[in-house]
């Protein structure tokens, strides 16, 4: 495991260089979380079970979050690095392939909490937050359900060919992802047509995970929300190392 | 001394993709402290043989020992041991060049010091800058770094000079000499017959996936017993008749307006230089012309380097 931990940093390092994805992956949801919180506020309503919109947003952007670093910045981490053959240099040195890919799951599971942490950050300080779940709990999940999205993502990295067709692919998935599983419009407002399609999406469980373990919702639906994304992220590990190619 | 120590062994090695054979069963030995270069034209199986030399690539069939190490084996063990520079590689856009070396450097239980990589390779100005803005020479430049940075005992060059100006290849050239000073083996390969001939202690000309010859750049010439060439044009009046009576040994041709001599060695160019200079001849653009390696693969092949 010589060079991990460095490379790890590095890695880090370059990810926030990387202007566009820090920008999606740190800014744009307190943009979103601002944006919103200006115009429905933070005040209780029984639409959602007592809670304010600010307070089941801030896990649904956290859902957001998990979505763009899976879908979108580790596909096109792969594949940039394959197609310019980054990978290849390391092949030539001693440096353990598990390590590359330990470093890049640390790198983008660090950001999705420095994310998540924004968020809440910004939340507490302009609208009062309200947090009523196990603070374990939610941590376990949010690190669950980004392990989950970021083995999706390493299916898809590994499909597609150039960084060019990761970018394409990781939007056709990821946009109506977000929209239509409550990570971004609440659930309460999406039609009961696309409610019943959106059960198949797997950011629609990561939302219902995260939302109903922040408000401390009773644990019924879990098994479900887990057990879906474990299967889904086992089958696209499974067929990720078949399919993956370092250059 | 007694012989020559060898760190690097290959026997019968073959290596097909699909129904190419790109390396169709090579064996040589490469020793200590030399620079051992593998020349050949685009496609003659180069790059192949030294990914399988660096374990980057499996063998179908063949031995190979890299410092004692089966590196298909001991791919992990033979890369803390040896520096390689891939023909086509990239780093990331955004990370800087002391940041490369840095990170390079933490894979390796031997470590050289950046900063004299650094400065050895014309890098300290640029240190701070992204890979991303480095030109093509600069970049070059670092991934040797990279390829010194475990302070190898052998280095791996693939075409290190493709595409690089001239005058940046000589740079490079002293690049290469000044490893072997400090004691590495360097195995090189290129397309370039002139950078075989200026820098390499050892040949091996492959073409079509096999060794047609291997020596020194000096023997491969010799025994090609080529002659020299010593081209001119005379102006007008140019006593032929003459000319050809001081030099009946040699083997003159004569065309339209130009004069050439064959000889064996360099004695007579001088016999020839002095004849034109003493009768007052008048002549311009004189050249001399070496047997040299592409004389030698043109020889041995039948056909020339550049396709």
């Amino acid at each position: 495991m010589r060079g991990l931990w460095k490379l790890t940093l590095t890695e880090l390092k370059l990810f926030l260089r990387e202007q566009v994805a820090a920008f999606f992956t740190l800014i744009f949801p307190l943009m979103m979380l601002f944006i919103f919180g200006s115009i429905y506020g933070n005040k209780p309503t029984p639409i959602f079970g007592g809670f304010g919109n600010v307070d089941i947003s801030v896990p649904a952007y956290g859902a957001m979050i998990i979505a763009t670093s899976g879908l979108i910045s580790l596909p096109i981490l792969l594949a940039t690095y394959r197609e310019l053959r980054i990978f290849a240099r390391f092949q030539a040195t001693p440096i353990h392939p598990i390590s590359i890919f330990l470093a890049h799951i640390t790198v983008l599971v660090t950001v999705n909490f420095l994310g998540l942490i924004l968020l809440a950050a910004a939340g507490k300080l302009v609208y009062h937050l309200r947090f009523a779940g196990n603070m374990i709990l939610v941590v376990a999940a949010y690190f669950y359900c980004s392990l989950a999205f970021l083995a999706i993502g390493f299916l898809l990295g590994s499909v597609v060919r150039s960084a060019r067709t990761a970018q394409i692919v990781g939007m056709v998935f990821f946009f109506p992802m977000i929209f239509f599983s409550g990570a971004t419009i609440p659930r309460e407002f999406l039609p009961e047509a696309i409610r019943s399609v959106a059960q198949f999406l797997p950011l629609t469980h990561v939302v219902n995970l995260l939302r109903g373990l922040w408000i401390g919702a009773p644990p019924s639906s879990w098994p479900v929300n887990a057990g879906y994304l474990a299967i889904l992220s086992a089958l696209s590990i499974l067929l990720a190392v078949r399919i993956f190619r370092w250059e | 001394m007694g012989r020559a120590e060898i760190v690097l062994s290959v026997d019968a090695l073959r290596k097909s993709y699909g129904p190419v054979r790109a390396v169709d069963g090579i064996s040589f030995e490469v020793f200590r402290g030399e620079i051992f270069g593998m020349v050949g034209p685009n496609g003659a199986g180069k790059t192949t043989t030294i990914e399988c030399l660096e374990g980057l690539r499996q063998p179908d069939e063949g031995e190979i020992s890299v410092l004692g190490l089966n590196p298909a084996r001991q791919r992990t063990e033979l890369m803390q041991r040896i520096g390689v520079q891939l023909q086509q590689s990239a780093l990331p856009h955004h990370l800087k060049v002391l940041e490369a070396l840095d990170l390079f450097r933490s894979f390796y239980r031997k470590q050289a010091d950046p900063r004299h990589l650094l400065e050895t390779l014309g890098l300290r100005d640029s240190r701070h800058r992204k890979f991303g803005q480095l030109s093509g020479g600069q970049k070059q430049r670092l991934f040797i770094a990279l390829a010194l940075i475990n302070d190898p005992e052998i280095v791996f060059l693939d075409e290190l000079t493709t595409g690089l100006d001239p005058q940046a290849r000589r740079a490079m050239w002293n690049l290469v000499r000044q490893m072997k000073q400090d004691g590495k083996t360097v195995f090189l390969t290129t397309h370039y017959m002139e950078e075989a001939q200026q820098l390499c202690d050892r040949v091996a000309i492959i073409d079509r996936g096999r060794i047609v010859a291997l020596d020194t750049p000096e023997h491969l010439i010799q025994q090609l017993k080529a002659r020299t060439r010593v081209v001119f044009q005379p102006a007008e009046n140019f006593p032929l008749n003459h000319f050809k009576k001081a030099f009946s040994s040699l083997h003159i041709e004569h065309t339209d307006d130009r004069v050439i001599v064959l000889g064996e060695g360099n004695r007579f160019v001088v016999d020839v230089v002095r004849f034109l200079v003493e009768n007052n001849i008048v002549f311009q653009n004189l050249k001399v012309e070496y047997p040299n390696l592409e004389d030698v693969f043109l020889a041995l092949t039948g056909h020339q380097m550049r396709d």
